[in-house]
């Protein structure tokens, strides 16, 4: 029911205004004082070198796509777990096939290599 | 909370029920936005300090107060009255706006956490579910604090924090689902209500990976790669300062406190305990008070792992989610899902046997093909040092 989720919309408000009050005040309390060594970015007293918005080289970019990949997935399995002792067995059946056919995607994944760190 | 209700409309006759409920939704959720952040934060980083300190042969937090008791309340009021920097370089925009998201994405788990019998913000019919979800706000928050630093530590830590959470939210999720799988529903209310047998001596491979994925999604030790001190500076929060830096302090306890609440809703039987019941005040305030004590003894597990693991190096950590805890979570939901439908086991009794018999089973195969794994890597290693030799 949708009535439901009120609650979660007065959590949502209720917790924003929290942080709305408890980052303004403090902000007015505190001292002000700005002097451009101190608004400098802090990289362990080395003078920062360039931006840190450049290119990098991402290693993490194949374990988010996998990530995706995956969670997708395993997305498939919550209304099968909920729906699974009305299902009988057919519902057993049909969830090994789609957990053979994930199998296979991922040892392929791992013996491509996907999951090393280089 | 429906007594309350009640309470509410006797107390005013001309009130109507939906107003009253609006209501108790209000002060529910305010007391857990206002009030829970300042307690829980002070009551869990003196617990922490306290326990670290006695792992580590120390006395811990001693001055402010008996016992140091009052070092919460003093650090509190010192990042209260702190200056509040915005470098020079940073995205001003989602570089404030992060600190804000990472407390609320923490607070809004609360509104499915039950904390005892009947009170509970809202129990979805998909709450695990929105658990997860919501989840997803954290990583956000963490996210765009890194990227909007303009700072190369800031930005680094920013990366391995969505690799570490991506790679352990699957086996995460994996361990949920052989709960929702057994307990036949996404609703807090019927998890808890399908433990006459707590899940945790049923299916203790399932809790070990919601735990330990559990660790790495709160970022803490020996998963802290995120704030590796002693490599990139604190990580995504190098460059905030006094209260903005406090939010992700109390976003990481809060979050300590939901999580474990959340694996003892779903592993140790929730507020389920001898006399606790939803039909008194007495019965609901000792559920509360089993509830808290489970999730004191999760959390305090946590901390005794923190001081006593070393911290992964990111290739290890990788490995471990992606190559150890997702094999091992689907073999056990398979497993899980085979003895839930052997015929011969009909009786709860015999299935709970066999669930334990079918998770001890996983345990004993995984733990052999790790240990013939390593024997393989061993073998070469010795190889390639003899071959080097000659």
């Amino acid at each position: 029911m949708p009535i439901d989720y009120l609650p979660i919309l007065v959590f949502f408000v209720v917790a924003g205004l929290f942080g709305v009050i408890a980052l303004t005040v403090p902000a007015l309390l505190g001292p002000h004082r700005p002097s451009s060594t101190k608004l400098e970015t802090y990289e362990s007293g080395k003078i920062p070198y360039g931006d840190a918005w450049r290119k990098v080289p991402v290693h993490y970019f194949k374990v988010s796509m996998l990530f995706i990949l995956f969670d997708l997935e395993v997305i498939f399995f919550y209304p099968w777990a909920v729906l699974f002792r009305r299902l009988k067995l057919f519902g057993l059946i049909e969830m090994g096939v789609f957990i053979l056919i994930l199998l296979v995607g991922y040892i392929y994944v791992w013996k491509k290599g996907a999951l090393e760190w280089e | 909370m429906d007594a309350i209700v009640l309470w509410l409309t006797s107390l005013f006759p001309q009130m109507a029920v939906p107003t009253a409920r609006l209501i108790v939704h209000i002060v529910y959720a305010a007391i857990l936005s206002f009030v829970a952040p300042v307690v829980l934060v002070v009551a869990f980083t003196y617990m922490e300090r306290k326990v670290i300190a006695r792992i580590q042969d120390r006395v811990g937090p001693n001055r402010a107060g008996p016992l140091g008791m009052l070092q919460g309340f003093a650090d509190a009021i010192k990042m209260l009255t702190k200056e509040d920097i915005t470098p020079a370089g940073a995205d001003r925009i989602v570089y404030n706006l992060a600190p804000g998201l990472a407390v609320i994405g923490v607070v809004l788990v609360f509104a499915v956490l039950p904390v005892a019998p009947g009170v509970i913000g809202t129990d979805l019919s998909i709450g695990i579910l929105y658990v997860v979800a919501v989840g997803g706000i954290g990583t956000m928050a963490v996210l765009m604090a890194g990227w909007s630093s303009n700072n190369k530590y800031a930005l680094l830590s920013a990366f391995r924090v969505v690799a570490q959470l991506v790679a352990y939210e699957i086996p995460m999720v994996i361990a949920i689902i052989i709960v929702v799988l057994t307990a036949g529903s996404m609703r807090m209310g019927d998890i808890i209500a399908a433990q006459n047998v707590p899940f945790l001596f049923t299916l203790p491979v399932a809790f070990f990976i919601f735990f330990v994925a559990n660790i790495a999604e709160i970022g803490r030790s020996p998963f802290d790669l995120l704030e590796a001190e002693s490599e990139i500076i604190a990580g995504f929060h190098v460059e905030y300062s006094g209260m903005k830096f406090a939010f992700f302090f109390i976003g990481e306890y809060m979050h300590l406190f939901v999580s474990a609440g959340i694996a003892t809703t779903l592993f140790l039987g929730g507020w389920r305990g001898p006399g606790a019941s939803e039909a008194s005040i007495l019965g609901a305030l000792l559920g509360f008070v089993y509830f808290l004590a489970k999730t004191v003894l999760l959390i305090f597990a946590m901390m005794w792992v923190r001081g006593t693991f070393p911290r992964f190096r990111i290739d290890h950590l990788l490995d471990f989610g992606w190559k150890f805890l997702v094999p091992v979570g689907l073999l056990t939901l398979v497993a899980v899902a085979l003895v839930l439908k052997l015929p011969f086991l009909s009786s709860p009794v015999l299935q709970w046997v066999g669930l334990l018999v079918a998770n001890v089973a996983v345990i004993v195969v995984a733990l052999a093909a790790v240990s013939l794994a390593a024997r393989r890597t061993r073998s070469v290693a010795l190889r390639s040092v003899a071959g080097a030799e000659r």
